[in-house]
């Protein structure tokens, strides 16, 4: 077992503490109707200024070393989250510890310093990208600007570009001229420039070929172990999470609704809709099988169903699950999940 | 036997290069049988939507079909008049393309667009066709299927815009439909479901689906047959539990086993080298022999197909054994 993983497996039994801790966050949009606001009240089905509620009283730690897996359904609020833990979005309520203090708390060379080493790689590459901006410039504009190049531009750069497996002497090419993995690597290169600790990675492969998704994943993985890297892993391909992830964080509709190590979660998933999810995993498995849909109508973030977010597509929903949210209990060390049956088989 | 879509030594090119232009799909020859579904898999810019543009009769001009047949229901539809293309396509042949926004008019109601595609083909009144529309986004998991009728396509998010395209499809329970990438924009969730209508679908109606995609996974448990493609070529070809327990070439291999399985966690995934070759910059002989560890001098030459018609490979030095 490697050292980062022995660490990792340390931190989860609160060895240490946790690099970054999100403790009841919650964020709404509302001033500026996004897409489902339009639709919604073009349908008449909600009134003018809708608020979004994108995340509910989350909490989550993140231990230095580990990769902790974010999945759910689109729209389930996971960038939002992303874009929380990685300091490019403030949350509307709750509070972000960076290291055991309060982010909000930072000020002058404590803040840069914290910007810097959370750093976030968007799903898709090429509008991440400026066009105009040929790679080295790309790679080198945060790092210059943060003085953390001390020798020559160029070598810095190089050794990032290589780090990522890109090509150096292709760096003075403009972004368009490479293939989706080659711009993959070029955004990798870019946020490890400024040397982070924490990288949250939003669909970072998704729009990749199979055969180029593999290198990247073992990218990830090598520079974890090089540069002793923390991520925020989010995907909704459950294969790719179930892969790199130490831990699983599954979100229902701006809730974390179960959260455990990832052998754990796909061995023993409590949680109803953990259950309906992983029994979707895609595998290669010769033979046709029949896929089944999942009950019920979609929810909507503008007006969230009350008591569990879960409970118009449940199949074990009861009285109680209409009218009160679950709390989240710790079902087996590490394993928390937010289901009203934990109380009945306990009680 | 005889099948309903033969498609045989299709070459279709785009002008560009030297010579006779770039072969986006070079030589391609396969089968389907009412009711059977093939997955069409392979690297990004392989040329499978081309193929399946083809197959429409929707290639862009200045590009063509330069060679070969495609004989639908009997006849062959690469000498098939503009006309005669246009009044099947919807009807008998439908296409669900990667891009949903090339099925969708922007400036129209999603049920107007449901209704006209009714009526383009069939003589059935107002009511009827709208309740038809209706139940067709039912079908596909959209909710409050009656008020989606009157949103715009803007109004939609991208997976919502993607089940109205495939309930346009299914409208006429045609005979074939193509679909590229059909659910790759969706939740594992819906996903599931829209597959499962598909399913119903070639199973009712004896639809044939070739279901193009990068995800091994759903083929595996959705198609009869996979053709794998590579540098605008089928590679190899056969059943899918033959291809994928043992298959032979060693790209489709190298696919195969660059994907997360759950034994491969804490392991390196083992990784094809290199990238993909553009086709102006095609490799001569074997298109993948400049990332291919088992390349030797022979594979300069252009290797033909080894095997019969059903399934083959083209390799010159194929894998024997199954995997793990
Ligand atoms: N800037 C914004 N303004 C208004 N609403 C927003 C904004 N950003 C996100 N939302 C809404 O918040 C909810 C959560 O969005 P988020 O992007 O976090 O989802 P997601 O889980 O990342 O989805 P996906 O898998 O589709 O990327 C959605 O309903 C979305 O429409
Ligand atoms: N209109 C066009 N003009 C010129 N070249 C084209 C055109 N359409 C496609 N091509 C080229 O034909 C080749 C095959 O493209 P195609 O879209 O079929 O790939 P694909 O296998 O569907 O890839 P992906 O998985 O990325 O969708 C590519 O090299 C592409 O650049
Ligand atoms: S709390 Fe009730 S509705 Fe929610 S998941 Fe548990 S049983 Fe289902
Ligand atoms: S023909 Fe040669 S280069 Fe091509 S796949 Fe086979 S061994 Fe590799
Ligand atoms: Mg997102
Ligand atoms: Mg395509």
């Amino acid at each position: 077992m490697s050292m980062t993983q022995e660490r990792a497996n340390a931190a989860a039994y609160g060895a240490e503490r946790p690099l970054l801790e999100l403790r009841q966050i919650s964020r709404r949009f509302g001033s500026s109707p996004d897409l489902a606001a339009r639709i919604a009240i073009a349908l008449g089905a909600a009134k003018p200024a809708p608020v979004v509620h994108a995340l509910d009283r989350v909490d989550l730690s993140i231990r230095r070393g580990e990769v902790l897996g974010l999945v759910g359904e689109s729209g389930c609020g996971k960038s939002t989250l992303g874009r929380i833990a990685a300091g490019i979005l403030q949350p509307s309520e709750g509070t972000v510890l960076w290291e055991g203090e309060d982010r909000n708390g930072f000020r002058g060379r404590r803040l840069r310093d914290a910007d810097l080493k959370a750093q976030m790689i968007f799903q898709n590459p090429m509008a991440a990208l400026n066009p105009r901006m040929n790679v080295e410039t790309l790679v080198a504009e945060a790092p210059k600007i943060h003085g953390l190049i001390k020798g020559p531009v160029g070598e810095y750069v190089d050794d990032y570009l290589r780090k990522a497996g890109f090509d150096p002497t292709m760096k003075r090419r403009l972004p368009h001229q490479f293939s989706g993995g080659q711009r993959a690597r070029v955004n990798i290169a870019r946020a490890l420039a400024v040397q982070p600790d924490f990288l949250v990675c939003d669909e970072s492969v998704a729009a990749l070929d199979v055969s180029i998704q593999a290198q990247i994943l073992n990218l990830f993985m090598d520079l974890r172990e090089q540069l002793d890297l923390t991520y925020l892993f989010v995907s909704h391909d459950l294969g790719v999470v179930e892969h790199i992830s130490d831990r699983v964080a599954i979100m229902y509709l701006g809730r974390v609704i179960e959260e455990a190590p990832v052998e754990e979660v796909f061995a023993r998933p409590n949680h109803p809709y953990t259950q309906q999810l992983l029994a979707e995993v895609p595998r290669i498995r010769p033979g046709k099988r029949r896929f089944a849909a999942m009950k019920g109508e979609l929810p909507s973030p503008l007006n969230p169903p009350k008591g569990c977010h879960f409970h118009p597509r449940c199949p074990f929903a009861f009285e109680r699950c209409r009218t009160e949210a679950p709390a989240t209990r710790e079902i087996a060390p590490g394993h928390r999940s937010a289901c009203h049956l934990n109380d009945q088989s306990a009680a | 036997m005889t099948a309903l879509l033969d498609v045989r030594n299709l070459v279709t090119t785009f002008p560009g290069g030297a010579g006779t232009g770039l072969r986006a799909v070079d030589d391609v020859s396969f089968q389907l049988a009412r009711g059977e579904v093939l997955g069409l898999v392979g690297e990004s810019g392989s040329g499978k939507s081309v193929t399946g543009f083809s197959i429409m009769g929707l290639v862009d001009w200045p590009g063509k079909i330069a060679e070969g047949q495609i004989i639908f229901d009997g006849s062959d539809l690469a000498k098939a008049s503009v006309e005669t293309r246009r009044s099947l396509r919807g009807r008998r042949i439908a296409m669900v393309f990667q891009d949903p926004m090339m099925t969708l008019n922007p400036v129209l109601r999603v049920g107007t667009q449901m209704t006209e595609a009714l009526h383009a083909h069939e003589k059935i009144g107002k009511a009827e066709a709208r309740a038809r529309a209706r139940d067709a986004l039912g079908l596909v998991g959209m909710p409050s299927p009656e008020e989606r009728l009157d949103a715009y396509p803007h109004q939609l998010s991208g997976g919502m815009r993607q089940r109205v395209a495939i309930a346009i499809a299914f409208l006429h329970r045609p005979d074939l439909i193509v679909a590229d990438e059909p659910t790759t924009a969706l939740d594992v969730t819906i996903q599931a479901q829209i597959i499962s209508e598909f399913q119903k679908l070639t199973e009712d109606s004896g639809t044939a689906v070739i279901w193009i995609t990068h995800d091994l996974a759903i083929v595996s448990g959705l198609a009869d047959r996979i053709a794998v493609m590579y540098g605008g070529r089928i590679v190899e070809a056969g059943g899918i539990a033959e291809v994928l327990e043992r298959p032979r070439h060693p790209y489709t291999r190298g696919l195969i086993q660059s994907v997360p399985s759950e034994n491969s966690r804490g392991t390196r995934l083992t990784q094809i080298p290199g990238v993909t070759p553009s086709l102006i910059n095609m490799p001569e002989g074997c298109a993948f022999r400049t990332r291919c560890a088992r390349a030797t001098a022979a594979c300069v030459q252009r290797p033909g197909r080894f095997g019969d018609e059903d399934s083959y490979h083209r390799c010159f030095h194929p894998h024997e054994e199954a995997l793990r």
